[in-house]
């Protein structure tokens, strides 16, 4: 595997590990906006504007787009979150051409009004279908109280109200400015014919206008809270959790995922065996995830609702626990087993390099080969742990619980 | 050329499948015991989950930790589901680990401890089970209409019903261990790095002395194809709508999941395009080919917002009547084209190669190289397709609706 790089004159980058092996190519544009770059009135617009994406250009329709993808069989799609929006395809690498070429064209969408309101029906219908999916709505809401007042706190959807008055104009200037060239990463994993790419991307984005797209990316303060949402015809009890944690260009985000696997692993972790093991809930785990400026631990729990009150309990005990006497060099060895097993599968595909890859540009303009990720998890130390224990403890949260329940007392 | 399958059937029926890979680090297994839904006796529905969830607490010499504390030190990313006809334990993991995982596994079907004193956990864990697809309408509704599409004993859900597992005791479980765990009828798939015949020996030396009674397909007994409207207070509606189709092993299957290709998989296709692309009806609109070993059928799902329902079950179920009008050329270059790329990339993962050559053993007792499956597709014509879909016209559907209001169906299309 070889990793080059280019930059065009305009300021979008080009970066590919290239695998001459590889069955396939996997081609992607990640661009550097999302939820944390909106104003309260365009909440919602990044996740609206990849849809727009898909809905053609000035030389195409967005049915020629659909088409054209499925000629080539193309595995695509996008997907929004706080700080990025990614579009990538998977295909066969003998149309590695024909798939920048159309990448690159739907990057310039046309925005056009009609399609626009007929796309904005499907993003409410996208809302709405979530709203029938609980926890949806107390994710949002355990964000916003934790992060208060941070970028990072906004809604990646949006609201059925901010969707619903969106106008086109404001979707048209949000995208000028943060689709600068500049702002945008060309990544490609597989079997890559870089000279090719850059040469094509040339052609297809050097004449993309550059302009500046700042963002703010401060830590976010930390904020503690509980509360309790009632939904009614909700089955199960459902509780979020939020606490900070190391952010996406701390060295400490390795212990961090180290001890997110130990703690609240979907098999094995310490909440598996108070929780899950002995039928008390039906999901109860812990994840860490990174962001440019900040992070944070995730908890996840769902059970019966008569048992939310003692499992968020007994969750909080488990956090004392690890942040009072550490993880033991048995459970590091144990989860260092997994992730390494986890780093190597999801490295067979092209599509799971595509997304390490474009992650670790975006985030840090650094390339991170499978062995890097390797050696960073196996140098973890127990010690490590604890430390990364002090300086964001797990039990300082911010919590929301949705369901039927009247009220769900706070743990002490 | 695609990598080559071997198979070795042992004494007592196991069958061994193996599809090694060039370019991969990692082996992956699938292994189908004959323990699925349709061998449940009619008021245990979820017998066969809980029986795998308490499988799966302790094996032979390991309690319930020690089980997964291996599994885990062994890096093995794993899954058990429960289908109609089988329970599947399936696993992938760095190629050096493969052999100790399979003897665990072993282990699970040959010695589970079953546990007495972890039976009420296992029930609680498959009750909630039960209680988050209440919370799924989306997968609420599909899971219905498989249980009113096909004739009992197929097509009844995975997670059983709450009063059913309520009922259970550990005699029945262990009965249907019993019965149900058997040699015959078992199939290995293994695919990834891995020497055949050291495998062989392996999985020879784990299998011996394992003695049971042959394998008999259940009995069918009602009729299916029964419609019905779900009462439920939501934001929207969930359409589910099956019609008949013919199996994986009949010839014609390439013909029938080329025509449900050209409805649905890939965004130009005829539902997406007409439900969500032109009328904005819904995020959410498929057709998928579903095969059990003697039926198939196709199940198509649309979610929509209630007072858009009625409109979107008219034009779905219209784009369903209208491909017996047949297809377009263009449509099915296309399909080739996804379909075709979906074959190389299968071959960037050994879990869904594993996957695939157990199932096509089940299916078919044989397994399709890659390369007879590329045949196969390039022997596909509209003129194929088309002849097909004049003798399968999609008609007579089972429609299940889940949402506050229910809705009409047209006259002469049920």
């Amino acid at each position: 595997m070889e990793f080059r790089e280019s930059v065009l004159a305009n300021g979008l980058e080009v970066v590919a590990e290239c695998n001459p092996q590889a069955h396939s190519t996997a081609l992607g544009f990640f661009v550097k906006t999302g939820a944390r770059d909106e104003q309260p009135d365009l909440a919602g617009v990044s996740h609206f504007l990849e849809h727009m994406v898909f809905k053609g250009t000035a030389r195409r329709t967005a049915d020629d787009v659909n088409r054209e993808f499925d000629e080539m069989g193309a595995h695509y799609n996008a997907f929004t979150s706080e700080e990025k929006t990614v579009y990538y395809a998977a295909v066969l690498p003998e149309y590695q051409d024909r798939a920048l070429e159309l990448l690159a064209d739907i990057m310039r969408p046309a925005l056009r009004e009609q399609d626009f309101n007929t796309e904005r029906q499907v993003i409410l219908e996208e809302i709405q279908m979530y709203q029938d999916q609980p926890p949806f709505g107390a994710d949002d809401r355990c964000k916003a109280a934790h992060f208060a007042g941070h970028p990072l706190g906004h809604s990646v959807l949006g609201t059925l109200e901010s969707v619903g008055r969106l106008p086109v104009a404001a979707m048209r200037e949000y995208f000028e400015r943060r689709y600068s060239p500049a702002n945008i990463a060309l990544v490609a994993a597989g079997r890559v014919d870089f000279d090719a790419l850059v040469l094509l991307a040339q052609q297809h984005c050097g004449d993309w206008r550059r302009l500046e797209a700042p963002r703010r990316v401060d830590p976010a303060p930390l904020h503690t809270g509980f509360e309790c949402m009632r939904k009614e015809g909700v089955t199960q009890q459902y509780g979020l959790q939020i606490a900070s944690g190391p952010s996406a260009t701390d060295a400490d985000r390795f212990a961090a995922k180290l001890l997110a696997t130990v703690v609240g692993d979907d098999s094995g972790s310490r909440l598996f065996w108070s929780l899950v093991d002995p039928g008390l809930a039906e999901h109860a785990s812990l994840g860490h995830y990174d962001y440019l400026g900040t992070g944070m631990y995730l908890t996840y729990l769902s059970c019966a609702p008569d048992q939310a009150a003692s499992n968020l309990q007994r969750i909080l005990d488990v956090y004392r626990e690890v942040e009072a006497r550490g993880v033991s060099e048995q459970e590091l060895a144990q989860a260092k087993n997994k992730i390494n097993s986890r780093v190597v599968l999801s490295s067979e595909r092209p599509r799971g390099r595509l997304f390490n890859l474009g992650a670790n540009w975006t985030n840090r303009r650094e390339y991170r080969s499978i062995k890097d990720d390797l050696d960073a998890v196996d140098a973890v130390t127990v010690a490590q742990i604890a430390a990364v224990l002090a300086k964001y403890p797990l039990s300082q949260a911010t919590t929301v619980t949705i369901g039927s329940a009247e009220s769900v007392p706070a743990p002490t | 050329m695609s990598d080559p399958i071997l198979s070795h059937t042992f004494a007592e029926g196991v069958v061994l499948v193996g599809e090694p890979m060039e370019g991969v680090e990692s082996a992956a297994f699938t292994v189908r015991v004959p323990a699925g839904t349709a061998y449940e006796p009619v008021d245990r529905g979820g017998l066969s989950s809980l029986t795998c969830e308490l499988a799966l607490r302790g094996a032979g010499p390991r309690d319930s930790r020690q089980f997964v504390t291996e599994l885990d030190n062994l890096g093995v990313e794993r899954d058990a589901t429960v289908s109609d006809a089988h329970t599947s334990f399936s696993g992938a993991t760095l190629a050096r680990n493969l052999f100790p995982a399979l003897a665990i596994y072993a282990d699970v079907l040959r010695r589970p401890r079953l546990p007495a004193d972890q039976l009420e956990a296992a029930r609680s864990v498959t009750l909630q089970e039960v209680s988050s697809v209440e919370d799924d309408p989306a997968q609420k509704v599909m899971l219905e209409l498989r249980h009113r599409h096909f004739p009992e004993p197929w097509g009844r859900p995975s997670q059983g019903r709450r009063a059913s597992l309520e009922a259970i005791d550990l005699d029945q479980v262990r009965a249907h261990f019993q019965r149900r765990y058997q040699p015959s009828g078992t199939i290995i798939g293994i695919a990834g790095r891995f020497d055949w015949k050291a495998l062989v020996d392996h999985v020879g030396r784990l299998c011996d002395g394992w003695k049971g009674q042959p394998h008999e397909e259940p009995p069918e007994r009602a009729s299916g194809r029964q419609s019905e409207h779900l009462a439920q207070d939501s934001n929207q509606t969930q359409i589910g709508i099956a019609y008949v189709s013919v199996p994986y092993r009949d010839p014609d299957y390439f013909q029938a999941w080329g025509s449900v290709g050209v409805l649905s998989g890939g965004m130009s296709s005829r539902l997406f395009t007409e439900v969500r692309e032109k009328r904005g009806l819904c995020y959410s609109v498929y057709a998928v080919h579903q095969s059990l070993r003697d039926r198939g059928s196709v199940l198509c799902y649309a979610g929509t917002s209630s007072e858009r329902a009625q409109e979107t079950l008219d034009v779905t179920l219209k784009e369903l009547s209208r491909l017996a009008d047949g297809i377009e050329a263009e449509e099915l270059d296309r399909l080739k084209a996804r379909i075709k790329s979906a074959l190389v990339m299968q071959q960037e993962s050994s879990s869904a190669r594993s996957a695939a050559i157990a199932r096509d053993w089940y299916y078919l007792g044989r397994v399709r190289t890659l390369d007879e499956v590329s045949a196969l597709v390039d022997a596909l014509s509209r003129d194929s397709i088309n002849a097909f879909l004049t003798r399968h016209p999609p008609g007579r559907f089972t429609i299940v609706t889940l949402g506050p209001q229910p809705l009409e169906v047209p006259v002469g299309v049920s």
